[in-house]
């Protein structure tokens, strides 16, 4: 199954209610799948919308009256998006936004990127705001995350972006959905259902009291704390006795890891760290590694975004080595491992030191 | 509440909100009976709200209530 | 003696923040007449993107939700599409719905999605202090169009009502005014219909009302309310521009 239409049948399991989205490659098989199997579906709809804005904005109504709600786009279209998410983001509405990214800047190319990085994890909207940010990196990867998408979305009463890439999207593997699509879902207690035996309810932010908003910014930042502690996730390759720790996400790492495996073959000690939610991003787990790692080599699709975190993560005690390449290009994992052994060797890392 | 001045038949009479009020005199613009009028009195919002002169004219025909922005005016009619 | 007039029961009871001889507070004791003699209280939902009537929330006692400016029609698509069962209305001034969110109205009504739009056209942006709006009229003076619109330079009054009925899934279409009693009334009743046709599921419906703003027109409250009369309807004609509801007058 395509990469795209897992990621549609597993929010269809994941108990998705409505898609709106719009097309743009290289995610539009997502588009289709949600036409063809959540269109006629009982209880939900699917919009193409008019643009990738109507449909982030359809998504925040949908979600105002509790149903789990979803759009997906790629890097340009992901943009346009950034008002609503922060609009999303500010009225503790859950959404799962997909962003299965491609070169950029500006129109950029439709192979696959990993340059919004930035941008998914440092908030592209207007305002001091978080979402959760999952990068999966197999067609697996891309049903398990999906789920746990909506649930962290409706968890946390969050944003929650995939951050996928082109290259996800259109590899076809075999996957397996461990969930059913339920039948019934509990709508959320705050949701807008008509003010029928209570009173009546707003949900919004704009005030005319500065200190109101402060309260909203305190109150969502009480909680972006506790998502750090309760749902950080990574996976770690090779690195107990490692002398050199690749740092990479998503296809990138995937590609690193084949690296890894011919350096070990080759008597390199190389790991990897591959975070998992690059927002919360696992900070604690490079403070961890630096005690017995002092080289990280961070190898991204992009001219290095992700390397800012690793640097803040160690505060300096480590030496942090960077590879990348841009515009969509696709690195081969031979090409890696050239760069990790070159580094491996100018390190001196061979000797034991 | 009825007004007694005249003794003649009441037809109707208004109230009028004077804090909600915040003295735009379209109801003056518009009462068919001319029965209401500015007040020389600030209200606490440093408007100059509109009084109603209780002169027996108003038939409660509620005009001044339908277009008064403030919602600010109840009738009641004989 | 009875009470023959009093504040409709879903107008909170809160002084409104507009000013004096605003239309908006008109256009908001008339819906929330409407909305408690039609008893659709418990089952409608209001969305007042940003413009004077953003607050519109702290006003109407039904459930509101804000929105980004332009985007009503979006979200409102969104909350019908997912909760059918509730009847949808946007609450949008003449920036939002006929400038930056030009599009979302468009195909919302071109979706004929089942939802009511109530467009408040006072010809400027009030809320940001009085700039240009797409409905100025031509040689009016606004913030930002001191020499008075010129046609040739900022384009003509928008005549979004009369686009909108061009698009086969707008349903039910009629403009209005709040600046007499009997406008007032052709209002509600205007609106009526309008929740009518959203609620017998016939599609996108619009309600467009010329609304007094003097602070931005510079005018004192009565010489706005006159404007309208002399000035303002001779741009926008008032009456029922579409109405393919199958319907007779309802009352």
């Amino acid at each position: 199954m395509s990469g795209n239409s897992t990621i549609g049948e597993a929010a269809i399991r994941a108990g998705c209610q409505c898609y709106f989205g719009y097309p743009i490659t290289p995610q539009n098989e997502l588009t289709e799948y949600m036409a063809a199997h959540l269109g006629r579906k009982k209880g939900c709809s699917f919009i193409q919308a008019e643009s990738e804005i109507a449909a982030i904005n359809m998504v925040y109504g949908a979600s105002l009256v509790g149903a789990r709600a979803m759009t997906s786009s790629s890097s340009p279209g992901i943009s346009l998006k950034q008002e609503g998410i922060s609009y999303l983001a500010a009225c503790e509405l859950p959404a799962v936004i997909v962003n299965m990214s491609r070169g950029g800047p500006g129109l950029g190319s439709i192979s696959a990127s990993q340059s919004d990085y930035f941008q998914a994890t440092r908030g592209g909207g207007h305002g001091d705001y978080r979402t959760i940010v999952l990068a999966p990196s197999s067609g697996q990867e891309l049903a398990d995350l999906t789920h746990r998408a909506f649930d962290l979305a409706d968890k946390y009463q969050i944003p929650v972006i995939i951050l996928g890439d082109g290259m996800l999207g259109q590899m076809m593997e075999p996957v397996e959905f461990k969930h059913e699509a339920p039948e019934e879902l509990p709508i959320r207690g705050n949701a807008l259902r008509g003010a029928k035996g209570r009173p009546s309810r707003i949900i919004k932010t704009f005030t005319s009291k500065p200190t109101e908003l402060e309260e909203i910014n305190w109150s969502l930042f009480r909680r972006y704390q506790l998502i750090r502690k309760e749902e950080t996730a990574f996976e770690t390759f090779l690195v107990e006795d490692a002398k050199l720790i690749v740092v990479a996400f998503g296809i990138a790492a995937r590609i690193a890891k084949g690296a890894i495996k011919n350096a070990r073959t080759n008597g390199m000690r190389v790991g990897m760290l591959r975070p998992v939610t690059l927002w919360p991003f696992p900070s604690e787990k490079v403070k961890e590694l630096a005690k017995r790692t002092r080289h990280f080599l961070v190898f991204e699709m992009n001219m290095g975004q992700m390397i800012e975190d690793v640097q803040l993560a160690l505060e300096g005690k480590g030496e942090v080595s960077f590879y990348g390449r841009p515009g969509g290009v696709i690195p081969t994992p031979s090409e890696v491992l050239r760069v990790v052994s070159r580094l491996y060797h100018q390190k001196g890392l061979e000797s034991g030191k | 509440m009825s007004s007694g001045k005249t003794g003649s038949k009441i037809k109707g009479y208004i109230e009028i909100d004077q804090e909600l009020c915040k003295g735009c005199q379209i109801c003056i613009a518009f009462c068919p009976k001319d029965v209401i009028s500015l007040s020389d009195k600030l209200n606490s919002s440093g408007y100059l709200p509109v009084l109603f002169n209780d002169s027996g004219e108003c038939t409660g025909c509620a005009i001044c209530a339908v277009v008064c922005p403030e919602v600010a005016i109840e009738v009641y009619r004989g | 003696m009875r009470k023959v007039y009093t504040r409709p029961r879903l107008l909170k009871r809160v002084p409104f923040h507009y000013c004096p001889g605003c239309g908006h507070s008109v256009v908001h004791r008339v819906m929330t007449e409407l909305i408690d003699e039609m008893n659709l209280g418990d089952r409608i939902i209001g969305i007042p993107p940003p413009g004077c009537s953003v607050f519109a929330y702290h006003y109407f006692d039904v459930d509101m939700a804000e929105s980004a400016h332009g985007r009503g029609a979006a979200v409102a698509t969104g909350i019908k599409r997912a909760f059918p069962e509730a009847i949808v209305f946007t609450y949008q001034g003449d920036g939002d719905l006929a400038a930056i969110g030009t599009a979302e109205t468009i195909h919302a009504a071109n979706r004929g999605e089942r939802i009511t739009a109530i467009f408040i056209n006072n010809a400027v942006y009030g809320m940001t202090g009085g700039q240009m709006a797409p409905t100025t009229l031509s040689d009016q003076v606004t913030t930002t169009t001191p020499y008075g619109r010129d046609t040739k330079i900022e384009g003509y009054p928008i005549r979004m009502s009369e686009i909108v009925a061009l698009i086969r899934g707008a349903v039910y279409i009629e403009r209005t005014a709040v600046n007499s009693p009997a406008n007032i009334r052709k209002t509600k009743k205007a609106i009526r219909k309008a929740f009518q046709a959203q609620i017998d599921d016939l599609g996108f419906s619009l309600v467009e009302i010329l609304s007094p703003c003097p602070t931005n027109w510079r005018m004192t409250p009565l010489e706005s309310w006159q404007w309208i009369d002399k000035v303002m309807t001779k741009e926008f004609p008032l009456g029922v521009i579409k109405d393919i509801t199958g319907k007779n007058d309802a009352d």
